[in-house]
């Protein structure tokens, strides 16, 4: 029952939030933070609830939801969590409160439409990690599209309808193959058992001829890394990340990629096991390739937003590594980096978001020197900084490193060029430094530091990285409640 | 037998016609004669043949033509009176204002 | 014992503290918290040092918490003190508070001045991690956090875009050995399933015989690590450059923390160096050459830090050699007296160059003597310990006795005998020459500020100590005295020694002697005369391996970069889009709003279907003849 509420507060919120800006104009926000908070709160007191069975063998599912739907076609109105949906869930709630906060004083226009629209495409993120259905799946994934879409469309900076339109290309194009390998895998399941069904559970065990396995699993594949987004798919993303509001930057960056990470956790690898083995070492060089050349971009640009979305690339090529290592530190590791970008990212896309509010630009060469003007905001881009490019004490360090020691033994070489990347983050990570904060100014700037709002987005945002940094075993346990579908795959 | 083949070849004339003019014409009026000339001629064609298996539908296509031919003259010659009112031609090609 | 977590929790608070106040409290306050938590941590490590001492235990570990732990890989929060990790710790943490104390009058007019106590305590901090972390995983911990300190203080002074470059070339050349390092975890991760140093350790001997390719390419990638952080050949070039931090962080960086990193790592791993001999080698061959190299680019330099920064990865090169022939205490005890007098050099050098008004250009110095009188007597007495004065220097005993062991040990050579006496007459040479330019001839500047107590008292202290640290260890021909390597014994195996004779230790401390001599005189002489200016220029830039790395790295990398700034792939989806549009625009100009081409398409569609039909017709009678005949 907690998980119909986690997928209709968001929803039920968003129309209550739309509503409600007709009786005032800041009612919308206070409606949507709450929404969040209340989501926040039942999430992690479920976390708080399974902690301590987090050991319990056997089934690792944590609570089930089933209402049937359309019985005749197979499909039900499934949900179900494990430990990974779990801290998707949290994750998405702490990213959610903050990206209401973020866009506290951005938004001015259609206040009430724009927070619909945010906790709409929460919601849809909320089912696309609960859904256990694949007809349900595949709703909710278009359902995070198209907020999004007016997100970037709407609210969005100068060239705004270019990216939403690329941004909808790219994804609807994905999920369109997406679609018909659900469909395949439907029909081939009933050919095989006599039965219509859309459920997980049950896809989970056809056995289907090799050919077919490969075909689908790449529909399903290239819907998953379009959205992760790994190399050759990943163009849509700086537009859109650079284009969006700053909170469509956090939720995209956030969340959004983590959908595709998600998906290929819980669908591509379990469901097509001899598949992902079968391609593991070319998606493997396809993560290190967007390691490397993502973090190259990264270095290039000269737009700050741009700079961090090439970064999302480069990031998100661990996971794509990662996930195809096949061992329980790998997994980890991704599971641990999905969490960890997602904050980080998340905090340096604030940041972006905050000094534009400052000095309307985003062009990093005209900036620098900052530092005397906005201390505050100085050490905390540090911290996020540092975090971006592995420093250890801070969580994504845990999670590069877990995920490079458990792709060393699946693939050296390509971990080889994977770590390479830590350096070319370096490089990428300490420009921003330098082009923001450091040097000196052309001009005395006389610049509010953050604000009291400000300081209450990023002090949580701090103490999670640094708390993953130094104790993230509460993390790895909850996520090892999602390990047999994974180590199974593993053990040959 | 005969008979059917003249009343077709009739037809085929008068829908060749038809069909010419409607190429040639550049004013609506002329155009809109044409389009009539060749639903005559399909109606002719329809009656041949109804003649030549003694069923009656090809008639009762017959009636469906002329009610719709008469419906579109009124609507067509509504619509060419606003062009001409609007345009003050009735050259069809003026009035074209696609620029494809 | 139970408390050692204090010691590097203390500095971490200190950090904490002073970020989350930073502008709130005074400079006073700051001083107190910055000092006081080095202090603290200083005193808690003697204390335990002396418990440890009294138990005679060979080791005491304390977890905090579980760290990382995923089915059976488990790495925790644990500390280890032993031997070794106990004489780190106390020259950090020590040599660490004596630069807190003096950088308080140092920095006294800096308007950052909590910023600059934050680093440098989180500086002291990551450094203590890094030597009491009980894994690889907390070691790598420490070593990236000095990585980052490092930068933040080297490019403290911010405002200058160069001091930025050198901060950032500092932390990315030492990240690259950290990535060959990386891989050496993950090495060690799959083939011992751990990262605890005394499982590794233990397990290794079990698992491979000497020689093995592994554990070779193990050793090898650990060295990888360790030359970057401690500026070996071929990762030096970031260290004459950090030289752009104020004074006393290349005090605490290049004396008694940072670069020294590199030494500890491969202190603590060596039973993975013995049994790679080739790799244990090639530490000997990098220390030695570097030893060298470093050494005559220190010869020619203006500027007094870069000639100390220099000097500084010359002298590490000795500790290297002395790791590479398996004199493992003699390279710790190098690294002791080298943190008591260079961290003696640098703060001298500061003190002179607060006196001339941030002047670092020697050529510009001259007669300080009179001046200076303090500062002089101080950088003396440091200058003769890097030199190696002989008998009343700590210098002298702990180089004499890698001087010795590098032809005597038994990974020893005639080539590493030469390099490092060769390596000696050069220090002196240099050394000298850097004394005579500051401190002797006609005066050239006046004096602003002559040093206040603040600054003088620490540097008395370590004056002290860079004398009398020596007399731990003294040589066969000196009265024998082995306590230093007898404390260390149960970390480190005891130096065996295969050749050599007292005669030939002997004829060899009076060989280097004789050219320590020859060398200042040689300094003296050549005080004035001219250098030929292509040599002079090439080992002035470091041998030149900035320039290469610049043509072979850096600028293909900007270069790359910038011509795909605008992210090629993309052209692939932009050309897609092109060409859909395109047709898009050839299928609407036939939308011309000319009726007769509607018309002559409806007619041609017409009669294209009816020919089909036609022709379909036609042909299936034919077929059906064919059949039929």
């Amino acid at each position: 029952m907690i998980l119909l509420a986690f997928i209709l507060l968001p929803i039920l919120g968003a129309f209550v939030a739309w509503l409600s800006s007709a009786v005032h104009r800041s009612a919308p926000r206070w409606v949507a933070l709450l929404v969040m908070l209340a989501g926040l709160v039942l999430s992690a007191g479920l976390w708080w609830q399974v902690q301590d069975d987090v050991y319990f063998v056997g089934d690792h599912w944590l609570r089930t939801f089933e209402l049937p739907w359309m019985p005749r076609f197979g499909i039900s109105f499934s949900l179900a969590l494990d430990g990974l949906s779990l801290l998707m869930v949290v994750l998405t709630f702490f990213l959610g409160a903050l990206s209401v906060m973020v866009s506290w004083n951005e938004i001015k226009e259609r206040v009430g439409f724009f927070h619909f629209n945010i906790l709409f495409v929460l919601g849809g993120i909320v089912g696309v990690f609960l859904t256990m259905d694949l007809f349900l799946f595949y709703f909710f994934w278009e359902v995070m599209l198209i907020p999004m879409y007016f997100l970037i469309g709407i609210w969005g900076h100068a060239n705004r309808t270019y990216a939403a339109f690329k941004f909808f290309l790219f994804t609807q194009a994905g999920g369109l193959l997406m679609l018909l390998s659900i469909l395949g895998l439907y029909f081939i399941h009933h050919s095989l058992t006599g039965t219509f069904t859309f459920s997980y559970f049950e896809l989970l065990h056809t056995q289907m001829p090799l050919e077919a396995n490969r075909w689908l699993m790449l529909g399903f594949l290239i819907a998953f890394i379009v959205k992760l987004p790994a190399f050759p798919f990943h163009t849509w993303l700086p537009d859109a990340h650079t284009e969006a509001p700053t909170a469509g930057s956090v939720i995209l960056a956030g969340l959004l990629l983590k959908t595709g990470a998600y998906g290929i956790l819980r669908f591509v690898i379990p469901l097509f096991p001899e598949a992902s083995h079968y391609f593991a070492p070319a998606i493997m060089l396809l993560g290190a390739i967007g390691i490397l050349y993502g973090g190259k971009l990264a270095y290039a640009q000269t737009d700050f937003k741009r700079l961090v979305a090439y970064t999302s690339v480069s990031h998100m090529g661990f996971v794509l590594v990662g996930a195809f290592a096949f061992n329980a530190l790998a997994y980890q590791g991704v599971v641990m980096q999905m969490i960890t970008h997602g904050i980080s990212t998340g905090a340096l896309f604030m940041i972006a978001g905050s000094l534009y509010e400052r000095l309307h630009t985003r062009e990093l060469d005209r900036m620098g020197g900052l530092w005397p003007a906005l201390p505050k905001m100085g050490v905390v881009t540090m911290i996020f900084v540092m975090a971006s490019l592995g420093l250890p004490g801070l969580g994504n360090f845990i999670a590069e490193f877990l995920i490079l020691a458990g792709s060393w033994q699946a693939a050296p070489w390509i971990t080889v060029a994977a770590t390479i990347g830590l350096v070319v983050a370096t490089i990428y990570s300490l420009r921003i430094m330098q082009k923001v904060f450091f040097g000196s100014s052309q001009r005395e700037y006389t610049l509010p530091d953050l604000s009291l709002r400000e300081m209450l987005m990023m002090v949580p945002l701090i103490i999670a990285i640094i708390w993953l940094g130094v104790y993230p075993q509460p993390v790895i346990n909850v996520a090892s409640r999602a390990m047999p579908s994974v180590a199974i795959h593993s053990s040959k | 037998m005969n008979t059917t083949m003249e009343g077709l070849v009739l037809a085929g004339i008068l829908f060749t016609l038809g069909l010419i003019s409607m190429l040639i014409r550049r004013n609506i009026i002329f155009m809109l004669v044409s389009v009539e000339i060749m639903l005559n001629a399909a109606g002719l064609a329809f009656i041949v043949a109804a003649a030549r298996w003694g069923q009656p539908e090809g008639q009762v296509m017959f009636m469906f033509i002329l009610a719709m031919a008469a419906a579109e003259v009124s609507v067509g010659l509504a619509l060419i009176l606003q062009i001409y009112h609007q345009l003050k031609t009735l050259d069809s090609d003026e009035a074209s204002k696609m620029r494809g | 014992m139970q408390w050692i977590y204090l010691i590097p929790a203390l500095p971490f608070l200190g950090a904490l503290l002073l970020v989350l106040t930073s502008r709130r409290i005074s400079k006073r306050g700051v001083a107190l918290i910055g000092c006081g938590s080095v202090g603290l941590a200083a005193l808690v490590t003697i204390i335990a040092g002396l418990q440890f001492m009294q138990e005679g235990s060979t080791g005491y570990t304390q977890h905090l918490w579980d760290w990382v732990s995923i089915g059976t890989f488990r790495i925790g929060m644990d500390l280890r003190l032993d031997a070794l990790s106990l004489a780190f710790t106390f020259v950090i943490t020590f040599v660490g508070f004596l630069i807190h104390v003096y950088s308080t009058g140092y920095m006294t007019d800096d308007p950052d001045f909590a910023r600059f106590f934050a680093c440098m305590n989180l500086f002291v901090g990551a450094m203590l991690l890094l030597v009491l972390g009980d894994n690889l995983l907390l070691l790598y911990f420490g070593w990236e956090g000095v990585g980052l300190c490092s930068y933040l203080l080297i490019g403290f002074w911010y405002k200058d875009p160069a001091n930025g470059a050198a901060a950032r070339k500092a932390f990315i050349v030492t990240r690259v050995g950290d990535t060959a390092m990386a891989i050496a975890l993950f090495l060690l991760v799959q083939h011992t399933g751990s990262l605890q140093l005394s499982t590794i350790l233990a397990r290794a001997q079990e698992l491979w015989s000497v020689g093995d390719p592994t554990v070779v390419l193990i050793a090898f990638l650990l060295l990888g690590g360790a030359v970057g952080k401690s500026a070996q050949l071929p990762l030096q070039t970031w260290l004459p450059d950090a030289m752009a931090g104020p004074t006393p962080v290349s005090a605490l960086i290049h004396a008694a923390t940072m670069v020294t990193a590199g030494v500890y790592l491969i202190a603590r791993t060596n039973v993975l160096f013995i049994i790679s001999p080739s790799a244990q080698a090639a530490v000997a061959i990098i220390g030695a050459i570097t030893l060298l190299l470093a050494g005559c680019s220190a010869f020619v330099q203006t500027d007094i830090k870069r000639v100390l920064a220099y000097s500084t990865i010359s002298q590490i090169g000795y500790m290297f050699l002395a790791l590479g022939v398996g004199a493992w205490s003699a390279a710790i005890f190098h690294f002791i007296t080298h943190a008591f007098f260079k961290a003696l050099l640098f703060l001298g050098a500061g003190a002179v160059i607060v006196a001339l008004h941030h002047e670092q250009d020697m050529f510009k110095m001259g007669g300080l003597r009179k001046s200076l009188p303090g500062v002089f007597i101080i950088f003396l007495v440091g200058s003769a310990s890097l030199a190696a004065l002989p008998f009343v220097t700590s210098g002298f005993y702990s180089k004499d006795q890698i001087v010795w062991l590098a032809g005597a040990a038994v990974g020893g050579s005639a080539f590493y005998s030469l390099a490092a006496i060769l390596g000696a007459f050069i220090t002196a040479a240099y050394t000298a020459r850097m004394v005579f330019l500051v401190f002797f001839g006609h005066e050239k500047t006046y004096v602003h500020h002559p040093p206040g107590p603040v600054m003088m008292v620490p540097l008395y202290i370590l004056a002290v100590l860079s004398t009398l640290a020596g007399f731990v260890e003294l040589p066969h021909t000196l009265g024998h005295l082995t306590l230093l390597s007898d404390f260390l014994s149960p970390v480190l195996p005891a130096v065996v020694t295969d050749h050599g004779s007292v005669a030939l230790e002997w004829g060899m401390q009076g060989l280097t002697v004789a050219l320590c001599a020859f060398a200042i005189w040689l300094a003296w002489r050549l005080l004035a005369a001219p250098f030929p200016a292509g040599l002079k220029e090439v080992l002035k830039n470091g041998w030149g391996f900035d320039d290469a790395y610049n043509v072979l790295f850096v600028r293909p990398f900007v270069q790359l970069a910038k011509i795909n700034r605008k992210d090629i792939v993309d052209k692939l989806y932009t050309g897609l889009a092109m060409i859909t549009q395109r047709f898009h625009r050839m299928m609407s100009a036939t939308q011309s709003g000319i009726l007769r081409w509607y018309v002559m398409g409806i007619v041609m569609g017409a009669v294209i279907i009816l020919s089909v039909i036609i022709w379909r017709q036609y042909a299936g009678h034919v077929d059906i003849k064919m059949i039929q005949r």
